[in-house]
């Protein structure tokens, strides 16, 4: 898992350097692409309970826009919202310029892949990818000639006769997504849509997701916990977290640069280590002290608020920590509890104080093998991977 | 596979066999009675551990020709009728069970409205007094309505014991529908109706098809309220001509066997005929593919 976000943000790195290149190559004077999805102020209660609390929304054009946030926070209720399929109590929402708020969902140009596919079980595969298009009165021609593209695109040629209690799990997801591109709507929702896959099933149709969206330029809202999913789908990534955005932006642009403590712990995997601690000047220098760590901030990122003396929460991801080797500075000392070796890397769990919290540093495969429980460990980490949050409010110092 | 458990699995398929056998012999018992005594002559055969005839002339159709009234072609009209009067009111009671319990029911399953748990609490009130205690004002309603000796009249009142249990049944069938379906439906351009005719109703279709068969064999298997409303012979339905053949001081076992084997083949045929209908309903809910 944490391996995953690791080599999965890697492989991110690449993709994004490599696709900017060729995009600054190619294009001509960037165009403002049209919006092909806007919510603006959306409030929705169900009961008395607020649940989303003024939320917007913004999708550009062939965009892959990623929902993330912890279980209830109403990622699902905004995607229903965009779907139709709920009313919001305030706000309005725009699909291709078109005021959707108050119309029904047939009316929304949109298709949704749900969490439990959701396929007609009387109907044959064939039959499902139909329903939309015969519905809407599209000839049997372009019908035929649209399922026999889609099939081909997801590998059901050979499983149109079939009905859905036939199928593999898989399979059904596949159904599932081709019956949302048969109809080529404005924008395709996700709704979890991989959350009944087995592990390797997952990381596969992951990736046959982006390649699809690749492929078809489709605008797609996608909602998941999963944050290997959030980070390796998105285009954009919107962390909600109590009914507000909390974060938006590029997948590795969040994870690098979290604006507040929960968005900080929420991507990653092992979760970033907080301590409290204080802001230090000495010397022209600043250092963050406090629950163990004594570390070096990199003032060029902070430049306002690094004044003496300030109350913070200091986040180092585990991923950011290292065997401190010969004379390299180190930030702490890891009194250590276990070694987790994963094969490739490994993680050492223990305490940095007697009374601090469980602290999580990554290690070299190679120095997990040296490393054993109760020994003490030097931690080394590079001041720009420091991250400050302000102890009162939580949001990372600017 | 290895030999023992070759030989583990041929000693379990010997006694599931064994256990099966007992339970058909169990089964089959009575029936094989039933059987026996309505081919026998009259004033039928002496008790017998195995009952079978001993031998051809021992065999005899006179009890079913003495029901459907062979030979005598007005008795043979009559008996026809009366099968008829039986095979209306069923299917009636069925379909109008079923035609009016499957939206209601698909209302109480999907939409909030105001006397929603106090109409389902009406409803279940019904079902908890059985038909006899309503006999009497029964037949006064129908009284006055002209509707006695009816067949219309008769499917009114099983229809009105019908419907709520139908409802019921139907409602937690659209339950264990998942709603996405639906909504899959409505995404995909279909409108709430529409959503309801191609999607929630056919996926409901065995449940429909075993409410509809449970509605046709109360309405079919149903004696003390076609006996008090029903006063002329040729309104006559099955349950209420076999129940003549048990006299206050001689029954004809014979006829009677003979009838309630006339009676039974129209149902078993529906069963035959609605079987895979009746097992998907009957296990819906529990697996779901
Ligand atoms: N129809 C409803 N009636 C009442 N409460 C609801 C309804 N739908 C959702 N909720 C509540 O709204 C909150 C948000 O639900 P939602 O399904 O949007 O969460 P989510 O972010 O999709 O969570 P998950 O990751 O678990 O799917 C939850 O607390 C849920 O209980
Ligand atoms: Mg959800």
């Amino acid at each position: 898992m944490s391996e995953a976000i690791h080599a999965a943000s890697r492989t991110a790195t690449n993709d994004g350097t490599s696709a900017s290149v060729e995009s600054s190559d190619t294009s001509l004077p960037e165009v403002p692409r049209a919006m092909r999805c806007a919510a603006r102020g959306i409030k929705k209660a169900f009961g008395a309970t607020p649940i989303l609390r003024g939320v917007d929304l913004e999708i550009p054009e062939g965009t892959f826009a990623v929902l993330v946030g912890p279980s209830g926070c109403g990622k699902s209720t905004l995607l229903r919202l965009v779907a139709g399929l709920e009313e919001a109590d305030e706000g309005a929402i725009t699909l291709a310029d078109r005021d959707v708020t108050h119309l029904p969902p047939r009316d929304r140009d949109v298709a949704m892949v749900f969490q439990s596919y959701a396929l007609y079980p009387h109907l044959t595969v064939r039959d499902n990818l139909a329903f939309g298009l015969k519905l809407r009165g599209t000839s049997t021609a372009e019908i035929d000639e649209r399922i026999e593209e889609a099939s081909a695109m997801l590998g059901l040629a050979k499983l149109l006769d079939r009905l859905p209690k036939q199928l593999s799990g898989g399979q059904r997801q596949r159904v599932a997504m081709g019956r949302a591109i048969v109809r080529r709507p404005t924008i395709f929702l996700f709704d979890e849509p991989l959350s009944n896959l087995d592990a390797a099933l997952r990381a596969e149709v992951r990736v046959e997701i982006r390649r699809l969206h690749d492929r078809l330029g489709a605008t797609t809202l996608y909602v998941t916990h999963d944050q290997v999913e959030a980070m390796t789908l998105a285009d954009s990534l919107w962390v909600l977290n109590g009914g507000l955005v909390e974060q938006k932006g590029p997948p590795l642009e969040i994870y690098e640069r979290p604006r507040t403590k929960f968005v900080a712990t929420f991507l990653g995997s092992p979760q970033m280590n907080l301590l409290s601690g204080r802001l230090v000047k000495e010397g022209g220098l600043v250092f963050a002290e406090g629950g163990g760590v004594r570390s070096r901030v990199d003032d060029e990122r902070f430049r306002s608020e690094l004044d003496d003396g300030r109350e913070v929460t200091i986040g180092v991801r585990p991923h950011d920590m290292f065997l401190a080797k010969g004379d390299a500075p180190k930030i702490a000392e890891l009194k250590v509890e276990i070694v987790e070796a994963l094969g490739s890397e490994a993680f050492a769990h223990g305490w940095l104080t007697s009374s601090g919290p469980t602290v999580i540093a990554r290690l070299d495969a190679a120095d997990a093998r040296t490393v054993k429980p109760g020994s003490v460990i030097p931690l080394g980490a590079a001041p720009t991977s420091i991250h400050l949050f302000d102890a009162a409010t939580d949001r990372a110092l600017a | 596979m290895s030999a023992r458990s070759k030989r583990g699995s041929a000693l379990e398929a010997v006694l599931v066999h064994a256990l099966l056998l007992v339970a058909v012999v169990y089964a089959l018992y009575p029936v094989l009675w039933v059987v026996t005594l309505a081919l026998s002559k009259a004033g039928g055969i002496e008790p017998r551990v195995i009952p079978v005839p001993h031998g051809a002339d021992e065999i005899t159709l006179d009890n079913f020709r003495l029901v459907t009234g062979a030979g005598d072609p007005e008795r043979s009209w009559l008996f026809a009728r009366q099968l008829v009067n039986s095979l209306v009111v069923s299917f009636a009671t069925a379909a109008t069970a079923v035609a009016i319990a499957t939206p209601a029911a698909y209302a109480l399953a999907r939409f909030e409205f105001v006397g929603k748990r106090s109409g389902l609490r009406g409803m279940l009130l019904t079902q908890m007094f059985p038909g006899v205690a309503s006999a009497v004002p029964l037949y006064l309603i129908l009284d006055a309505l002209h509707l006695l000796d009816t067949r219309s009249g008769l499917v009114l009142v099983y229809a009105a014991t019908a419907v709520p249990f139908a409802v019921f049944q139907l409602r937690g069938a659209f339950l264990a529908i998942p709603v996405d379906l639906e909504e899959a439906a409505m995404v995909d351009g279909a409108t709430r109706t529409q959503a309801f005719l191609k999607v929630a109703l056919p996926a409901a279709r065995p449940a429909i098809a075993v409410t509809a068969l449970f509605a046709f064999m109360s309405a079919w298997n149903e004696f003390i309220l076609a006996a008090t409303l029903l006063g002329r012979e040729s309104a006559f339905t099955l349950p209420v001509v076999l129940q003549s053949y048990v006299g206050e001081y001689s029954t004809q076992w014979g006829a009677f066997a003979a009838g309630a084997i006339l009676v039974s083949v129209p149902v078993m045929v529906l069963f035959y005929v609605a079987q895979r209908q009746l097992l998907s309903g009957l296990t819906a809910g529990g697996v779901k593919g």
